[in-house]
């Protein structure tokens, strides 16, 4: 079914200001297409974001919406969460936002498991700032702040959220977009802390300095290096050795942490009454 | 005639439960916080008291991420409060600017230690008065609020909710580490004497809301999160609408209306409290412990004969400026104690233009200014 943007964007701001052939606009179109299908209300949603590019999506999108400081989205978000469990708390976030400067909000974020929803838009660089290299940057590749090539071994996301305690972690690319609607889908369902890490493409400042320049082309690069989860299990570590996995790769049911906090209530306002 | 009024509740508190108890009166619901001395008893009985009313108490991972927290909380529509010292302060000071550029009403404690850096954690400073002025980049109004007795302490920090309501903007609540540790008497207000603010609510229907209206004053009414009216908040500078604009007069206009909210409401933030000033020949300009201490020194100084007066600001930001330039005029001196290297001071300089001397007594050793050390500057002007 094909979306209705104009149900969930806020059309006086349109045109964005994301370059032309950017996969945001993939990955928010799936976001939005998988809260249509969850029939979310938009008047109990609110969507998060720190700086970056991918900051400015929440403005496009007709809900709560809230462009925080850089790295802090996360925090924001808790206290949203926090102060109404009962609502959808959505944030968006780029990979230096959310794993650089933020990346202590992200981990206890996940060690928390409160009921919020991140999507980290993993495109390997700084794209607003100008390019400089990123948590995620790949050894060797080339940015503004490493122009020799970057010797910054890179984060794995997905395995460090996972580590930190995140309840759903997912991976897709923006080559992939109906198998990505599916596991934003997933993470919005989930109920704990659910990170779903997108590698998208910045042919504007990794590209560029990578001879990755085409969208494309840059877009295809990623497609090949990536593994569906089912398929990697029948290969060897070897064979997987230069691959991504993508899909569904960690789902748990433990206590959300706004659950904990109601349950806490109930304790402390029984001994208030004794 | 015998005393009909109604009995009021005696508590024997410090000043850092104080602040806990008022906060809930003043109705904060939520409260974030990071572990710091001195502050931290702030914190230990919000997280037992908050939870027993349904309100939320949590510990963020950092300074940075409590600050985060509140602010979100606040959009809610919660009172919301987190309280620190000065290495958390400064950790704060972006998300403080960023509060101050929403227009979020948020309280921010901070209980002065000796600095700079960890500098002395148990012990008391007064040196985060320039901090609470200036710590944020960028310009924005600033109300901080400096009580020295614990029954002011009370009452200030629900003024400081009323204030953070009232204006949408952070309200720093400025004690040191003497007045938030030291615990005495306390004759609590009772419910019908003190004054609750909420912040205003929009009426206009959702489609028509727009978070920066000022077509009924400086200050736009705030809807809460959740409650239909979907709008957008950006720390980037925005119009009227919320959303970000470069349009140079825009960005003019609603700077300079930030700035307003405080400048235009002087009468109403500011509070001292003088005592001897309307005769005085010398006057000390003390805040927090050091105005304690500077109370007894006046005391002691009108028993020798010597005609001091003590003018206490209540509001430390804005500064009482308009009381301070009119001694300027009328006496032989100023005397201003205070507990870092002289800050406070660089304020009243600017205010006397010299027309008058001025005596500074500082210690930064982590031991309060004493009356002598007072009295002495006194008698010396004297």
């Amino acid at each position: 079914m094909a979306l209705k943007y104009e149900n969930f964007l806020r059309m006086e701001h349109i045109p964005h200001m994301w370059c032309p052939g950017c996969g945001i606009g993939i990955i928010v179109k799936a976001m939005l297409r998988a809260m249509e299908t969850l029939e979310w209300d938009k008047n109990d949603t609110a969507m998060i974001s720190g700086i970056g590019c991918t900051s400015r999506a929440p403005g496009y999108l007709d809900m709560n919406t809230l462009h925080t400081t850089h790295g802090r989205a996360l925090t924001f978000a808790t206290g949203i969460k926090l102060a109404r469990p009962d609502k959808n708390v959505v944030v968006i976030s780029g990979d230096g936002d959310a794993s650089a400067i933020g990346g202590n909000h992200l981990i206890h974020s996940c060690r928390r498991n409160i009921d919020i929803t991140l999507i980290i838009v993993n495109n390997n660089i700084y794209g607003m700032t100008g390019g400089q290299f990123s948590p995620t940057t790949p050894v060797g590749s080339r940015a503004a702040t490493a122009p020799w090539g970057s010797i910054d071994p890179p984060f794995d996301l997905s395995q460090l959220c996972k580590a930190a305690g995140a309840t759903y972690v997912a991976r897709g690319h923006v080559g992939a977009a109906a198998p990505l609607e599916r596991l934003i889908r997933g993470g919005l369902k989930h109920r704990g802390f659910a990170v779903i890490e997108v590698l998208s493409n910045c042919h504007t400042q990794f590209g560029r300095r990578n001879r990755l320049s085409d969208p494309v082309e840059l877009i295809n690069h990623i497609a090949a290096k990536t593994i569906n989860i089912r398929e990697a299990a029948k290969l060897s570590r070897e064979e997987l050795k230069d691959k991504i996995i993508v899909g569904l790769l960690h789902e748990e049911q433990r206590e959300e942490y706004c659950d904990a906090y109601d349950k806490l209530i109930l304790k402390a306002s029984a001994a208030a009454h004794h | 005639m015998p005393d009909t009024s109604p009995k009021r509740r005696i508590e024997f508190w410090s000043g850092n439960e104080v602040i806990a108890e008022a906060a809930i009166t003043a109705g904060c619901r939520f409260f974030a916080g990071y572990p710091i001395t001195p502050s931290s008893e702030i914190a230990h009985l919000l997280s037992q008291r908050l939870p027993m009313i349904g309100g939320k108490f949590i510990q963020m991972e950092d300074e940075i991420a409590a600050m985060g927290a509140v602010i979100g909380a606040s959009l809610t529509g919660a009172k919301v409060m987190t309280a620190t010292s000065g290495p958390g302060f400064s950790l704060k000071q972006e998300n403080i600017g960023f509060a101050a550029m929403i227009e979020a009403p948020c309280v921010v404690v901070n209980v002065m230690r000796g600095g700079p850096s960890t500098g002395l954690p148990t012990a008391l400073g007064q040196s985060d008065i320039m901090q609470a002025r200036w710590g944020t980049h960028g310009d924005r109004p600033v109300i901080a609020l400096t009580p020295a007795y614990l029954d002011e302490v009370y009452t200030e920090t629900i003024r400081a909710f009323n204030l953070a309501e009232k204006y949408r903007t952070p309200v720093f609540i400025m004690i040191d580490e003497v007045i938030g540790h030291l615990s005495e008497r306390l004759d609590l207000p009772n419910d019908d004497e003190i004054l609750i603010v909420d912040r205003i609510r929009p009426t206009v229907p959702p489609d028509q809301y727009l978070p920066y209206d000022t077509s009924n004053g400086d200050v736009p009414p705030l809807a809460d999160y959740f409650s239909g009216y979907r709008f957008h908040m950006t720390g980037l500078n925005h119009d009227r609408s919320g959303f970000p604009t470069t349009d140079p007069a825009t960005c003019q206009r609603e700077n300079e209306r930030l700035m307003r909210k405080v400048d235009a409401n002087l009468d109403d933030i500011i509070r001292f409290e003088t005592t001897f000033t309307d005769d005085a020949d010398i006057i000390v300009i003390a805040f927090g412990s050091s105005a304690r201490a500077a109370a007894v020194a006046v005391a002691d100084a009108r028993d020798k004969g010597i005609k001091a007066g003590l003018f206490r600001p209540l509001t430390l930001w804005p500064f009482p400026e308009k009381e301070v330039r009119e001694f300027a005029v009328r006496v032989k001196g100023l005397v201003v104690p205070e507990a870092n290297l002289g800050q406070l001071v660089f304020e009243i300089e600017r205010l006397v233009e010299g027309k008058c001397p001025i005596s500074r007594v500082n210690k930064v050793g982590g031991v309060p200014i004493y009356p002598g050390e007072v009295l002495a500057q006194i008698e010396a002007i004297n």
